[in-house]
This record gives structure tokens, sequence and C-alpha cells, in this order.
């Protein structure tokens, strides 16, 4: 065993009340540090699930129509302007097979899907609804919103005149699954489609407003042959979704908004409660650091004659100094251990305790690897950084002055 | 004559600065030979332990020179002091020092870990043989702290000689001894002095221990005023203090 372990070892096991009293306090901050992370890491995973779990990452879709002057006099002047929208044709995206590829090639993105959109109603026998038509790619569309989970009644699959549509449209129009609806777009092409399936994305407005047809289908009723609305696309890490948004909008010429240009409360909020963690995090960090520095200079002041003995018989100062590095990281490691224990033990416990009148958990709680790994190289790291000034004081011990006086 | 083992030459040294400098040691030469057991003797504050100190390697003097084994110490830095004090030099404190978290083997042994930057089970046998010859082999894997005083200091002697040290310095190894254990402690050193051949300086107060030695030095305010050994003449001018 290496001279400067065998050293710390025994230190710290001679110092048995002192060490246990420091490893407790190291493992109640990380304990505490992995709860509240694990909590806000829930509560964030939980709030972007809902938010974004019908609406894609990014939405690329082209630039809005420029401002064109209809009329110039004479003198080649603007004598008058007016704003006009072109057509929905010349809003749309051509050759997208070409620009997905493009996209779905970038770093980060998962995957990408065309969509055909525009407004419509759906029409069951009196009734009439205002909807938004979507034309998808089943397959490529569920690897973005994960769709066919949410599955409520029904089947995932739409072919030909098939569409799929929300929960709560269903029962504002009174259909079920195999009911024929009618879909009238807003340039006026109708079609007869039988609901396959009806979905719950979790969001009443979203289970009120989606309906969604085979690609060509909408492209039919929206006029738009051979071309679609947008491009929308899931990328990861979220929290990329800006960065990753501009590289496509660079190399596609076409506009690129992420859920963060799109959601910017949400954004912020999330961005305040990534603060709160961190900042709780740095002070959890030197109450740790501060705890194990105070132990360990008492440690060397205890220990200074020993240190006196020690170098008088040979032992260079660089060991000595290593010695109490390495109380320092094995304190801050042992802590962290029992303290990412006990914070998992907490969390658990927490929503158990914590239930909804149904039985699921009111507070969600995202227990990972990485929140549990960070903080044990945290502390490690905060242990050995603790330890740098009772190390060189020790190390700097003037071995007949430790030894005369200890 | 036997080789000089260390060699204290013009040795002085001062403490702190300005007008509150004082000279401790005034230009102290000294040979300390092979095999021998030298004490040195002398008044409290007359710069005994600052001087082992010096000759020990654990302080640097203000001026003069250090030899150990010829080599001139003055240059060397820290590492090659704390290596040389390592492994040439071995030490026995008036309170034996032992460190409480270790057995006895393990305080015997220390050096020896300290000097090859791990512990070795390989050591053993060496470190229970030092054990054997202080008569404490029994007590091998008992903590230093459960150690009587006598015990202890028997330990502090088996770890001053780990690395087989070419120099001991003693400071009042036998200061705070019981006569009995005194007497075995002195018994050892004499005997490890005379079968081992190894060399002792021993700082003492007590003069009938000194003058069971070898040779004794006096040193009264900084100055050597006595260098005699048995059956020879004093060597140094002064007048011959038992203290």
């Amino acid at each position: 065993m290496p001279f400067e372990w065998f050293v710390a070892l025994r230190y710290l096991r001679e110092g048995r009340s002192q060490t246990v009293l420091i490893v407790s306090a190291v493992a109640i901050g990380v304990g505490v540090l992995v709860f509240l992370t694990a909590l806000m890491n829930g509560l964030q995973e939980n709030l972007l699930a809902k938010t974004l779990g019908s609406q894609a990452h990014i939405v690329v879709h082209p630039p809005d129509a420029q401002v064109r002057a209809l009329h110039l006099d004479e003198s080649n002047e603007v004598s008058f302007t007016r704003s006009e929208k072109p057509s929905q044709h010349a809003q749309s995206i051509g050759q997208y097979a070409q620009l997905l590829a493009a996209i779905t090639a970038q770093p980060g993105v998962l995957a990408a899907t065309p969509i055909v959109s525009g407004s419509a109603f759906v029409t069951r026998g009196a009734i009439q609804k205002s909807v938004t038509l979507r034309g998808i790619d089943l397959a490529s569309f569920d690897r973005v919103v994960a769709i066919s989970d949410k599955l409520h009644a029904g089947r995932f699959a739409i072919t030909g005149t098939e569409i799929l549509i929300g929960r709560e449209l269903g029962q504002d129009l009174g259909v079920g699954v195999g009911d024929r609806v009618r879909v009238v777009s807003a340039e006026n092409r109708s079609e007869s489609f039988t609901v396959a399936g009806i979905f719950d994305l979790g969001s009443k407005d979203v289970n009120q407003r989606w309906v969604l047809t085979p690609l060509r289908a909408a492209q039919t009723l929206l006029d738009l042959a051979g071309a679609v609305s947008s491009l929308e696309v899931k990328v990861t890490p979220v929290f990329q979704a800006e960065e990753i948004a501009q590289r496509i909008a660079r190399r596609t010429a076409l506009v690129a908004d992420s859920w963060m240009h799109t959601n910017p409360q949400l954004l912020l909020a999330l961005q305040s409660q990534a603060s709160s963690t961190n900042v709780m995090q740095f002070f959890v960090t030197i109450t740790v650091a501060l705890g194990i520095a105070s132990v360990l200079i008492v440690s060397v002041v205890q220990k200074s004659r020993e240190i006196g003995i020690l170098r008088a018989v040979g032992t260079q100062a660089n060991r000595v100094l290593r010695v109490f590095l390495i109380e320092g990281a094995l304190v801050g490691f042992a802590g962290s251990i029992v303290g990412s224990g006990l914070g998992v033990g907490l969390a658990k416990l927490f929503v158990s305790l914590q239930r909804n009148a149904d039985g699921s958990s009111m507070f969600p709680i995202a227990i990972t690897w990485q929140i549990l790994i960070a903080p044990i190289a945290l502390a490690t790291g905060v242990g050995i950084a603790a330890a740098v000034v009772p190390a060189r004081r020790a190390a700097r011990l003037d071995p007949a002055e430790a030894i005369r006086n200890g | 004559m036997a080789e000089p083992v260390l060699e204290v030459r013009h040795v002085v040294r001062e403490f702190g600065e300005g007008d509150a400098r004082t000279r401790v040691l005034h230009g102290i030469s000294l040979t300390v030979r092979s095999g021998e057991l030298s004490a040195l003797v002398g008044p409290s504050g007359s710069g005994k332990s600052t001087l082992l100190n010096i000759m020990g390697l654990l302080d640097r003097p203000s001026s003069g020179a250090v030899l150990i084994g010829g080599r001139d110490t003055t240059q060397l830095d820290d590492r090659a002091l704390t290596e040389l004090r390592g492994r040439t030099l071995g030490f026995v404190f008036q309170f034996h020092h032992l460190m409480p978290a270790f057995s006895a083997l393990e305080n015997v042994l220390m050096p020896a870990y300290a000097d090859r930057g791990r512990v070795d089970s390989k050591l053993d046998a060496r470190g229970l043989q030092l054990l054997a010859s202080v008569g404490l082999t029994e007590r091998a894997h008992h903590s230093a702290r459960d150690l009587s005083g006598g015990e202890a200091q028997r330990v502090a002697l088996a770890r001053a000689l780990a690395n087989e040290p070419a120099l001991v310095l003693a400071d009042e190894p036998t200061g705070n001894l019981d006569t009995h254990s005194a007497e075995a402690v002195f018994g050892l050193l004499r005997r490890f002095c005379k079968e081992r051949g190894t060399t002792f300086l021993l700082v003492t107060h007590d003069s009938r221990l000194a003058a069971r030695c070898d040779r004794i030095v006096t040193l009264v305010d900084g100055r050597v005023v006595s260098d005699a050994r048995r059956g020879a003449a004093d060597t140094a001018p002064g007048t011959f203090s038992e203290t």
C-alpha cells in the first residue's frame, strides 16, 4: 500500500468520531443536493414533457413574405405600398426530401418530419368544428412527436382516407373509431375520412384542434401538391434546440424556430429553476468544503508533533501533503457515497408520501446516474480542494519546531 | 582513528533579526566518529538541542557547514536533506513520540516505509528483529498507546535503527524514564554501539550517564568548553563541567 494511503487511512480511523462527524456532514449536504436535484429535474422533465410532448423542438418554415411595392410611378419611386401575403403555394417548401436529409444529418438532430398544415372544418351531421389540419408522414412524425404511445383508442395507422383525431374533438363531434367525418379546407376542398384512431396528447387544446391525415390527403385539401408547410425536428439535448435551429437556418435558408424561441416564458421558468438549483449547489458545496477544511486544519494542529516526527524520520514534505489531500478526498468520497444513498432514499420516501388522489405521484423525480455521479465527483474534488490549505500547512511545518512545541 | 560520520565546522546559529538577534551557537566545530557513544552535556540554554537539530539536519546553521560521511550538506535542498536524514540518521527523543495510531511494529518500520514510499510486509521480519533486539517481540502488534514509558522508548530506539543509520541522535533518551527503564535503554545504546558499531550522540543532563559514554562534549553558552574521551586528555580549552 502506498505510504500516504496507509497514514491517511490510519489517521481517519484513529480520529473515528471526527471522521464520522465530517462524513455525516458531507453526506447530509450531498443527500440534500441529490434529493433537490432529483426533484427539480423531475419537475423540469415533467414540465418539458407536458409542453413539448405535442410539439416539435424545432419548426422549419419558409420566411415570412416581404412587403412588395405594387405600383411604381414614372420617377420610379414608390407611390404607395401594400403588404400582401402571398398565397400558400409561395409559402410552402418544395423539394423537401433533400432538406429533410440535410436537417437529419445535423448533429443533435434525432428525427425530422414533413408537415402540411392549414385551417379546416370537420363536420359530422349538423356539428362543425374548426380544426388544424395536419398532413403527416406517420412513421417520421411519430419519431418527432411520440404519438403512438398516446393513442387512446383505435389503431395507429392512417392510409388513404383515414385520420387520427384528438379525444376532445371526438367527444365534441360525437364520433368514435370507425365513424366517418367530412373535412372541409379553407381552400373549400372537402374529403370524407374514417376515424382510425383517437389520441390524447395531454393538452385539451391540441386534442380539440388537431386532425392528422396522410400527407398526400392534406396536400390535396390544402392545394399544396408536392410541397409541405413546414419541417418539424426533434433534437437532443432539448436545451440545444436554439443552437441547432440557427445552424439549420443557416444551412437551409429557411426560418427555424426552436421551442426556446416560441416559448420564452417556459424557458425563463426553466432557467430560473436551473439557477436556483445552481445557487443551492454552490452553497452546499461551500458548506461541505468549509466543513472538510476545518476538520483537517484541526487535525493538522493536533498532529503537528507526529508530522514533525514523520519529517524527521525521512518523510518528504510532498508525501505529508498527499496524506492530507487523500484524507480530504476520502472524506468527500465517503460522504458523497452515503449522501447519494440518502438523497435517493429521501426522494423515494417523499414521492411515496406525496400522492395524488388517483395514487399517482404528486412530484415526479428523476434519478439518473448523472445526478449521483456528479455530486460524488464534486464532493471528492471539493474534499481535495478543501484539504489543500491544511495539507500545505502540514507539509511546511518545521520538523524541529513541531517536535519541540507540538 | 575511526572514520568521521558527521562533522560540524564553525557552525553559528542565530535567531531573530536586527536588535533582537541572538547568537545561540558560536562557531562550533565537532567531529563524531564511527562507533562512538558520545554525550553532549551542558546547562540549560547552552545550545545543546539547537546543535543537535543542526547535526540532525532538522535545522540549518546561520553559517558554517555540516558534513555527513564527508558530504557537505550546506547546499542541499529540503528534499535531498530529508532523504539524507532518513537514510543516515536516526532520532530518539526525550518523549518517545511514537505515533499512537500505529502498532509498535509499524512505528519501528515508519522510517523504512517513508524511505520506500510504500508499506511492504517484506519489511516485517526486519521490524520484528529490531523489536526482538530491544526485548519487545511480544508487543509488536500492540498499539503504541498501550506501551509503558520504558517500552515506548525502546520501540523509539528500534525505530531510530530501522534504516541502519550511520548515526543516532538521542535527545535526553532517558530523561523521562524511571531509573530501571533508563538503565535498560542506556544498556541497549551501549550494546548496539558495541555489537553493531552504531554511532550514538546523546544529549543528557544525567552526569552519571554521561560519564559512562566514550566521549563527553561540554557546551556552555554556545561554545564547546570541553571535549573529553574516556581515558584520554581533555582536548578542548575550558573547564570540564559535569552538569
